[in-house]
Parts: structure tokens; C-alpha cells; sequence
């Protein structure tokens, strides 16, 4: 069959599927039925009236039985197939695919495009020194002073006849390169560090939300309000620049709608005019308020002036939320420490836990951990609750007993013979 | 003894190690902080070994041994490429490019003169 003559069989494959016999079909536009049988078996070229007659017959656009308009559709379904090793007879019926199936045809052509981007941003991830010519020059510069301040000090150390006037010179050469490391080191540190502020860091979805909570200070005065909180929380993202991906809107609204629930069950004003009567304790509080510990703990998050922070993970451990607070570190790749009180209230829904911890580290912060966890909807027979752990950090001043100590994660955890451990960690007094 | 060796290397301190490393074991070092007449420089010389920088003003490291290897009388010469680059992509393409040896910064001057050793034994 010549593929240019595929229009017959576009318009014969459009005519089953209004379920018109041909004979009809060719009454209704004025030419017999033999005629339109062989126009059908691409055996006669049409154009013109005929072909206009007939895509009004059968209520499609013209250009959806002629070739050419899918000229770029059937250019990437080709290369598609080129790369996916597909070649004989079936590569070459890629414009009969995209003339019978073009919703499915667009479908392949687009994801072939999506994958090419994606495939791009891998090269580009992998490959950071690669792409980052800042990142590149740094480590090159390092490396580089790295290696002469190695040969010229083991040179200095191994050689046992060395002229004093050469001696001077490899001396004088350390102490020049030593500088120098300590500079391209500083600037280094300065570059990664300059990286890690907020608007670059969001790299993820997950990250995305956290600058957008995090710009808001975790509360919502527009949900505080009662009444239906849904059309504002769509309002609220419609006009959010920070949020970009669609992943990120979808997990802000779910996070807003936690918000407005427990907003509306615990206005911030009463947990207020509550704190002020009895105190930030969270157990008083729930007791007080005749609210859920979880909600108790979430909402003392929203308090601007507690400076708490709040970390929040789903039934597998995996972090779904987190209110950073200074001192305690959680980590944004990889997998957290074990021995957070967030995790051991997991397998005991209902069980409100509450620890004093420092994460070890630089900064040997101390806080007052309230971890609690609970079930996310109603239960069933014979079922697991699905639930999830939340953890509020409420800073306690330095001093006063040592509270037990937890990492981040195991790569920068500096512990030793912890039970917990997973994997050695990358600094030296940890393995 | 005798032995001829060319260094093309924009580290002063390093050159400078290498250079002393290098003649204490016998060889003659003839050193150069720039890429671009690398390869005359090295034709004239006519050299026992080549060390190379990657990273160079001028011409890299890269282009000096793809031009060295293109000249039928360079095909056999030992030429060690030394980079504080020591990405696997990089290797791979001194490699396809026709490198002797590749090491990555920084070093230790044993490990450079042995692998230096090993290039000429036959030299």
C-alpha cells in the first residue's frame, strides 16, 4: 500500500466508526459506491470538494483524513521507533498509526519528548561537576593545591640530603600553596553554603512546599476563620509563584486542608487564651481542649512565637513534613535517624511520648520532644490502622540535664557504637 | 641515563616537585606552563616520556594528545596524563585517546615515579 494514498483509508476507518454503510455514506455526498470503495482502498487520490464533503459527512475536520497537517506527529512516532530498535515493515507504518489512532499517536509522541527532557536533567544531575563549571573550577582548584602541597611535603619528609637552598625553596612553596588551600577551601564552603538558601534549595516538590509554608510561617490567618475553607485554599495557590510543579500544588493543598481542619476544631486565638490559662504543656493542653494530641502539637507549630519545629512522617517513616527549627537537622535526602521519638511512636497509636534530645553535632541544641502517633481515618475491621507520627521540638534553654542524644542521619552522625547505626559514617571519629 | 622527559604543567609548585622528583631519579625535565606550542615543543624535543596537565592555558591536555598520537612517529610514546579531574568520563576519554597512563591528583611521588619506571622500562 503507498503511504501517501492513506487518506482512503482514514476516511473508511472514520466511517466504521460512525457505523455508516458505504452505499450511505456515498449517497449522502453525490458519488457511487463502487467510487467510494476505491477512494476508501486509497486505489483513488481525493482532495478538493469531495474530501471537504466527506470530512463534513462524517463530522471530522478535513486535515484529520489528509496527511501532511500530522507531518511532525509522525516525525517523532519515527524517531520513537528509531530508538526503540523497532525497524522493518512496522516502522514504516507510522503515519497509518498516527492517521488511525492519533490521540494514542500523540500520546507516544509527547511522552518520547518527556523522556528525552527527563533524560537530559539526569545527564545533568549525574554529572554536577560536569554542569556546575563553578562547582568544577573549585574542586580542580583544591585537588590541584591538594597535590602539590603532597609532593613537595613528601619530598621535604623523604629526602634525606636535601640542599639547604632547595629546602628553603619546597618550604617556601608549602607555606604559599597552604594559603592557598585554605582560600579556595573558605570559598568552597561559601559557594555550597550560598547554595543551600531556601529559594535554590527547592529542588523537589516536597521542598517547593516547605519555602512556601516556611515564607508564610507555617499559619494561615485565612483559614482560620471557619466557614468553607476550600475555594480560599484554592485561591491562596492560584497565586502562588513559589509553587510551581504540580506535585508541589497537590501536596500544599493537602497540607492547607490539614490546616483549615484542625484550624476549625482549634482556632490559634483559643489555643492562645488556653496557653495563657495553663501553660504550652501539650498533654495539659489536649486534656484541657478535649482535642487529639496531634492536633495539639501541629497547632503549637503554627504559633509564630512558640519557635517550635514540627516534623511529620507517613506509616512507612518517610518524612512528609517538616517546620525546620535551628539546631536539629533533618535530613532532605536520605533517611533519618532511628531513634527520633517521631519513630518510636509509631507502632503505638495513641501513646503520646515525650523525651529531651540533643542531636549531635555542631550546634548541640537541646529540645523538648513531644511525639505522638494517630490514625488517619476511620477504622475497619481487621485492619491496620494507617497512621501517622508527629513530632514537635520545643527548644529548652542549654544547661540543666543532658538530653539523650540522636542524629540526623548516619552518614554525619558522629556516634560511636551506636546500635542504630545503618551505615559508616563519612566523618572520622564516627566508624 | 640520560633519559629525556617533557612536562607540560601550569603548577608552578607542582612542576617544580615533579621536576626535582624526577631528576634526582636521572632524568633530564624540560618543563612548560602553557598548552598551545606544547606540541611543537614536544616534536623538537623528540622525548622519552610525556607528562601532561589536562587543565591548560592555551591547548588542553586532550588536544595535545589527540595531535601527538595523530603523528605517526608519537603513536608508541609514553605519555601520563596527570588531572585533579579524575571523573570517570574524563579517564575514559584520555583512554580513547590514546593516553599511556592516567592519574589523578593529588599523587604520591612514589606512585608517579613508579608509574613513570613502568612506562619506559623497555625505554
Amino acid at each position: 500500500m503507498a503511504r501517501e494514498g492513506l487518506t482512503g483509508s482514514r476516511i473508511r476507518e472514520r466511517r466504521v466508526m460512525a457505523a455508516l454503510r458505504q452505499a450511505d455514506l456515498a449517497r449522502e455526498i453525490g458519488i457511487s459506491a463502487s467510487y467510494l470503495n476505491l477512494i476508501e482502498h486509497n486505489k483513488r487520490r481525493i482532495g478538493g470538494k469531495l474530501l471537504l464533503d466527506i470530512a463534513a459527512a462524517l463530522q471530522v475536520e478535513p486535515q484529520t483524513l489528509t496527511e501532511g497537517a500530522e507531518a511532525t506527529l509522525i516525525a517523532a512516532l519515527r524517531e520513537a521507533a528509531d530508538e526503540a530498535g523497532l525497524s522493518g515493515p512496522e516502522a514504516d507504518k507510522a503515519d497509518e498509526f498516527a492517521g488511525r489512532f492519533p490521540g494514542w499517536a500523540d500520546v507516544l509522541a509527547r511522552t518520547r519528548r518527556r523522556v528525552a527532557a527527563l533524560e537530559a536533567t539526569v545527564e545533568a544531575l549525574t554529572d554536577r561537576l560536569g554542569h556546575d563549571p563553578h562547582l568544577a573550577a573549585s574542586m580542580h582548584e583544591l585537588l590541584s593545591t591538594a597535590a602539590a602541597i603532597r609532593s613537595t611535603a613528601s619530598i621535604l619528609a623523604e629526602t634525606k640530603t636535601l640542599q639547604p637552598e632547595w629546602r628553603d625553596r619546597f618550604h617556601a612553596n608549602l607555606h604559599e600553596d597552604s594559603d592557598r588551600l585554605s582560600t579556595s577551601a573558605q570559598a568552597l564552603v561559601a559557594y555550597l553554603d550560598a547554595e543551600t538558601t531556601a529559594e535554590n534549595a527547592a529542588s523537589s516538590p516536597q521542598e517547593e512546599v516547605e519555602v512556601f509554608l516556611a515564607a508564610h510561617d507555617f499559619s494561615f490567618d485565612a483559614l482560620e476563620g471557619g466557614g468553607d475553607p476550600l475555594a480560599r485554599i484554592d485561591d491562596m495557590l492560584s497565586g502562588e509563584a513559589t509553587l510551581r510543579s504540580p506535585a508541589a500544588r497537590y501536596i500544599a493543598k493537602a497540607m492547607l486542608r490539614q490546616i483549615a481542619r484542625d484550624a476549625h476544631a482549634l482556632p490559634l486565638a483559643s489555643l492562645r487564651a488556653a496557653i495563657d490559662d495553663i501553660g504550652a504543656d501539650p498533654m495539659s493542653l489536649a486534656q484541657h481542649l478535649d482535642q487529639p494530641a496531634g492536633r495539639i502539637l501541629r497547632r503549637i507549630a503554627s504559633l509564630p512565637e512558640m519557635g517550635t519545629g514540627l516534623v511529620v512522617c507517613d506509616r512507612s517513616g518517610t518524612v512528609i513534613f517538616r517546620k525546620s527549627v535551628e539546631g536539629f537537622s533533618v535530613p532532605r535526602h536520605g533517611a533519618c535517624c532511628p531513634l527520633w521519638p517521631l519513630f518510636a511512636v509509631l507502632g503505638q497509636p495513641g501513646m503520646v511520648m515525650t523525651q529531651k534530645v540533643s542531636q549531635l553535632g555542631r550546634a548541640q541544641a537541646q529540645f523538648d520532644c513531644f511525639a505522638t502517633c494517630e490514625a488517619l481515618a476511620a477504622p475497619q475491621y481487621n485492619a491496620p490502622p494507617l497512621v501517622q507520627s508527629v513530632m514537635l521540638l520545643v527548644p529548652v534553654p542549654a544547661g540543666g540535664s543532658a538530653g539523650v542524644p540522636v542524629g540526623a542521619t548516619c552518614r554525619v552522625c558522629p556516634q560511636d557504637n551506636c546500635v542504630a547505626r545503618r551505615e559508616p559514617s563519612i566523618l572520622s571519629t564516627g566508624v | 641515563m640520560g633519559k629525556h622527559v617533557v612536562l607540560v604543567e601550569d603548577e608552578l609548585n607542582i612542576a617544580e616537585a615533579i621536576r626535582f622528583i624526577l631528576s634526582n631519579d636521572g632524568w633530564r625535565v624540560e618543563t612548560l606552563a602553557n598548552g598551545s606550542n606544547a606540541v611543537e615543543v614536544i616534536r623538537k624535543a623528540n622525548p622519552d616520556l610525556v607528562l601532561l596537565d589536562v587543565m591548560l592555558p592555551g591547548k588542553s591536555g586532550f588536544e595535545i594528545l589527540h595531535d601527538l598520537r595523530a603523528d605517526p612517529a608519537f603513536v608508541d610514546l609514553p605519555i601520563m596524563m596527570l588531572t585533579a579531574r579524575g571523573q570517570s568520563r574524563d579517564r575514559e576519554l584520555a583512554h580513547k585517546a590514546g593516553v599511556s597512563k592516567f592519574m589523578t591528583k593529588p599523587f604520591s611521588n612514589a606512585e608517579m615515579l613508579e608509574a613513570v619506571r613502568e612506562l619506559t622500562a623497555t625505554v
